[in-house]
């Protein structure tokens, strides 16, 4: 990752007033970078929030300038589509802790004008959300159509319903907890020390001393990229196939399929992510317990509340199973709230929602249309 | 599985205006639509079949996929002001299990079954010595959902047994419909083709 990257073309949001964090401490000088699509509307009701994913940016539904590629939700986001930009004003902004413009490890601290590194403050959920509130507020936004978001982007939506209920009106967590098990815990672990047992890391100094822990990142990359999908999809995507050879090798090059596409999993993620950022942000999911922030059970936490919800799971999830997702249900249905709950049967694993699963896009579709509805759009 | 319009108006005209319910075995949102439009009710779906659920979703109704017999734990006691079973109990694995739940989460409950005792069904059987073939019961016994049939007045013993409540019933034959405050009487168990029971704990 280099420094440049405010240059990378998207909107951006500065905020000079310091945005008060979790841990105690403050962030003096906010950057968010941000991409909207679709018109805000003249009462300014139609605007929807997508909150993405560890690994994911604001590039939601446009060509992703580092990669090249499309957006990671082209397949739900843009004309016609189940999130339809001809009717909504979809937001999608760089977390908090990110790496592609929104303030985060690789930025400029203020109090000594070097990258912030490891000086950069422990951050939480809840702090990424505070950070796109100050966003809503800039753009004049009183109250979201809907709030989505899968996987961490689950984790936002969840707070962001916690935190700020009178804000939004409808809330979309996918493929999500309320909480961060120890399994899921475990993994990002992993990673993390994945990334600082490489000696490029260079405690955590590498953009300084001019260094970067690719090998460590592209580790933890991999680990994590087996974690979203299944047994069932990647044994139905590579099975045992070899690559680009007859007989295995009695070595250790890639010699199956599967090996050769974490490596290259690994090795492009690391020209579109940044070390610190991912031990910072894997770190801020770790610490994510929304009863133990908000010192209320689940069901307390949203007692009586007006939100719309719709809760998506996948059969195939063994990351954020349904049985977490349905936890969620439950102490919603506990508390009264207005709650849908749709199960998607499919063998995709935790990235499922990111792929193309009809009967989850009916369901996406058909519970945004009954908001507009109601909100009256 | 709400596929009787009268079934459905009259469970409707039982339920209270602007209450929170939960319709169990709710399939495409029929008597959930229904009751929103005719009575402001705040409902909750819960089905069996996602695709149903998608259905309801779609139309804007609260459904969560689940199964009568394992999710009714979910809810709290008396979370819901009234709890709908219409024509379902019969399909569950366990019809006792969930009359219990139904009337812990729900203040009030109701219930309609299709009567095993109708004069139709015993005529059939005792005619023919095979498993009736009715109206209500369309199915062949090898392909039936309803695993657990009974009469009106099987449904009353029931009832008793649990201590539960009858508030008020109605007996529908062909066209006609008889409201009873408590219980039905014997004769209904035999004219009777479907019962619709208000209960309570």
């Amino acid at each position: 990752m280099n420094t440049d990257q405010n240059k990378l073309p998207c909107s951006y949001f500065t905020d000079t007033k310091p945005l008060l964090l979790e841990n105690g401490t403050s962030i003096d000088e906010l950057t968010v970078a941000y991409e909207s699509y679709g018109k805000l509307n003249k009462d300014k009701s139609n605007a929807i929030i997508i909150c993405h994913a560890l690994s994911g940016d604001q590039f939601l539904a446009s060509k992703n300038p580092l990669t090249n590629k499309d957006g990671w939700w082209n397949r739900m986001v843009g004309s016609g589509k189940p999130i339809d930009t001809d009717k909504y004003f979809v937001i999608c902004a760089n977390v908090l802790g990110g790496c592609l413009g929104s303030t985060g490890p690789t930025s400029i601290n203020p109090s000594n004008g070097e990258e912030y590194g490891l000086n950069f403050p422990v951050i939480t959920i809840s702090d990424m959300v505070n950070a796109q509130m100050r966003l809503i507020q800039y753009l004049e936004i009183d109250k979201l159509l809907s709030v989505i978001g899968g996987s961490m982007g689950g984790m936002q939506v969840l707070e962001w319903a916690a935190s700020y209920p009178s804000n939004i009106l409808s809330a979309i967590p996918i493929a999500t907890s309320s909480r961060h098990t120890a399994q899921n815990i475990a993994f990002h672990e992993l990673g993390r020390q994945a990334i600082m047992a490489d000696p490029d890391w260079s405690g955590g100094n590498y953009i300084k001393v001019g260094t970067n822990p690719t090998k460590g990142l592209s580790i933890a990359r991999m680990t994590a990229h087996v974690t979203y999908l299944s047994e069932a999809s990647l044994t139905k995507k590579f099975g045992r196939r070899l690559q680009d050879k007859e007989e295995i090798s009695f070595g250790f090059d890639a010699d199956f399929q599967i090996e050769s596409y974490l490596r290259h999993q690994g090795l492009t993620f690391v020209d579109r992510f940044d070390a610190n950022s991912y031990l910072y942000i894997t770190r801020a999911m770790d610490y994510f317990d929304l009863e133990k922030t908000h010192k209320k059970s689940l069901t307390e936490i949203f007692e009586k509340t007006n939100i719309k919800f719709l809760i998506a799971s996948f059969t195939g999830d063994w990351l954020y199973p349904p049985s977490e997702n349905l936890m969620i249900v439950r102490a919603l249905s506990a508390g009264g709230a207005d709650v849908s709950f749709v199960n998607i049967e499919s063998d995709k694993g935790h990235d499922a929602f990111l792929l193309e699963e009809p009967e989850f896009d009916d369901a996406m579709r058909g519970f945004i249309n009954s908001v507009s509805i109601e909100a009256k759009i | 599985m709400n596929n009787n319009r009268t079934d459905l108006e009259l469970i409707t005209s039982l339920v209270e205006e602007g209450i929170r319910i939960l319709d169990v075995g709710c399939g495409n949102g029929e008597l959930l639509q229904s009751l929103k439009d005719k009575k402001n009710v705040k409902g909750q779906g819960l089905e069996l079949k996602q695709e149903r659920v998608n259905q309801c979703v779609s139309k804007g109704l609260s459904a969560i996929q689940g199964n009568a017999d394992s999710d009714l734990s979910l809810y709290p006691n008396q979370s819901f002001d009234c709890v709908i079973l219409s024509q379902t109990i019969q399909a569950t694995n366990n019809p006792k299990n969930i009359l219990i739940e139904l009337v812990r989460i729900g203040k009030k409950a109701i219930v309609s079954i299709p009567n095993f005792g109708f004069w139709k069904v015993r005529l059939g059987f005792a005619t023919y010595g095979k498993m009736p073939i009715t109206k209500k019961l369309s199915n062949n016994w090898y392909d039936t959902p309803n695993i657990h049939l009974c009469s009106i007045l099987d449904f009353v013993d029931l009832c008793r047994e649990l201590n539960i409540k009858i508030e008020k019933t109605i007996v529908l034959s062909s066209n006609k419909t008889k409201s009873y405050n408590g219980s039905p009487s014997n004769w209904s168990n035999f004219f009777g083709e479907e019962a619709i029971f208000l209960i309570k704990n």
